[in-house]
């Protein structure tokens, strides 16, 4: 059980898979897919959700890689929906079939988020590296047929930035409860892809513009949440709310991470095959490193936002500066700033010129392991 | 951007029940009811809870009002009213006019 001292979390990441019949090039996935095909069993998986539930979390994600290439997904939705979770699958939707999604409210899937790249065709399978488009507007249209609320989200950068208002009218034609607009996150595929996908300041105006007005215009019948890009902004995001304060993440070989892309950091690993999730939340180094404000340097350790934004992105940090325990850079306070500000004028330069290459994420193999089998030969 | 919440439950008549993606639980771990949404948990306190837990699409705003008063000394009717708009505002609750809901 939690010590007073550590706060109970309240959601769990499960990205139950990398696998994924995507290629999007701003993905954050790790570049060493490779490394993680070793997957939870459905045994493992179902321990680990009744591990945090007792745990505190109220909160299941569903996520990946693509979580519909796990077969068991109906098995640990129902297991999760018993436990009392609040379950959310967050998909690219290719897979979703009528079938597939019957089970799925059987078992009792709260809410489900399905992604697209664009507002048409063309561009939105191009950025997916795959025939997708048409089939993501069919599993829309079943998720609303089935009585469940539809979430859009959509991953923002420079080459669907501009097709901001486009993209919101469809999500009201499909009848959408709510849209993400998240602006990509400069981690994994994205992060070597960045010179290619920021956008420029003034696509950033024209798009916020957008937004503003959708928002009044659709009050009260769909929820638009627009996730402003770190890079651009004056102070970091508080990511994840805090370092192991409120979430975690379980990927898809069991270690237990703060955030998806820890696994990133030089830090201590921790699995569900070695340990209770109990002592993971509570005890492990991986956890305590960057819990709190102690860790902080200057200037998050005398700054007022400190327990604001808890110092930006721990990965973002070292990603950039090769220091996790600094200043996330793209705080306008932190040393290290003017590496962001120069990424940033150099997207704003880029506008005029043609666009950069895009790697796309590759699709990993997966091995299936075979329920009985012990301990998996850990990564060192 | 903040914006400014409706006033859906309107006057005393509408019929306020949770949205169908929102989910009102008791956490065993907390000792506390929380409201269950896509990308937030509100842990509620004890008359966010009784509150809440008397929406459900038949009462009216002034019945889920005279309820709490039997059930507590000091129930102000303007604050359920805000809650009530608040959570309407963030969709979580829906409000029907009129006719009550069956079942």
């Amino acid at each position: 059980m939690a010590s007073a001292a550590v706060d109970r979390p309240f959601g769990l990441l499960a990205e139950l898979t990398y696998g994924c019949p995507l290629h999007c090039p701003y993905c954050s996935n790790p570049l060493d897919l490779a490394a993680y095909a070793d997957e939870l069993t459905t045994a493992e998986w179902l321990r680990v959700l009744a591990e945090a539930r007792a745990l505190g979390v109220l909160q299941l994600h569903l996520s990946g890689g693509e979580p519909l290439l796990r077969r068991d997904l109906t098995e640990i939705v129902r297991s999760a929906s018993e436990l009392g979770l609040y379950t959310n699958l967050i998909t690219s939707a290719l897979g979703l079939t009528p079938r597939r999604a019957g089970q799925l409210r059987a078992a009792g899937l709260d809410h489900v988020q399905i992604s697209v790249q664009a507002d048409e065709p063309a561009l939105s399978d191009r950025l997916a590296g795959t025939p997708s488009f048409a089939r993501k507007l069919a599993a829309a249209r079943l998720v609303k047929e089935l009585g469940w609320p539809l979430t859009l989200n959509v991953v923002l950068h420079r080459h669907n930035v501009d097709r901001v208002g486009r993209v919101l009218a469809l999500a009201e034609e499909l009848g959408a409860d709510r849209i993400e607009l998240a602006h990509t996150q400069y981690y994994g595929w994205a992060l070597r892809n960045r010179a290619g996908l920021l956008p420029s300041r003034a696509q950033l105006e024209s798009a916020e513009a957008v937004v503003r007005a959708a928002r009044a215009r659709l009050e009260g019948r769909m929820e638009v949440i627009y996730v402003l890009p770190d890079y651009h902004g004056r102070y970091p995001k508080p990511c994840m709310g805090g370092w192991g304060r409120r979430q975690l993440t379980v990927i898809p070989n069991g270690e237990v991470l703060p955030c998806p892309t820890a696994h990133t950091l030089p830090l201590p690993r921790a699995s569900v095959r070695e340990h209770s999730l109990a002592w993971i939340w509570e005890c492990s180094p991986v956890f305590q490193r960057f819990r709190g404000t102690d860790w902080m340097p200057d200037p998050c350790r005398s700054c007022p936002r400190r327990e604001v934004d808890f110092g930006g992105c721990r990965c973002q940090a070292f990603a950039l500066t090769g220091d996790a325990a600094r200043t996330d850079p793209v705080c306008h306070l932190s040393p290290d700033h003017g590496i962001v500000a120069a990424a940033v004028q150099a997207a704003d330069e880029a506008a005029q010129s043609p666009a950069a290459v895009l790697t796309p994420r590759p699709n990993p193999s997966r091995r299936a392991r075979p329920q009985s089998s012990g301990r998996a030969a850990h990564r060192a | 951007m903040p914006s400014t919440p409706h006033v859906q439950t309107g006057d005393g008549a509408a019929r306020p029940h949770l949205a169908r993606h929102v989910r009102l639980r008791f956490d065993p771990a907390r000792q506390r009811h929380v409201l269950l949404t896509p990308e937030a948990v509100s842990v509620l306190n004890g008359t966010g809870a009784a509150i809440l837990g008397l929406c459900d699409g038949t009462r009216t705003v002034s019945e889920i009002a005279a309820e709490l008063h039997g059930r507590y000394a000091r129930v102000d009717d303007d604050e359920v009213r805000l809650f009530l708009d608040r959570l309407a505002a963030r969709r979580c609750l829906e409000v029907d006019q009129g006719e009550a809901r069956r079942g």
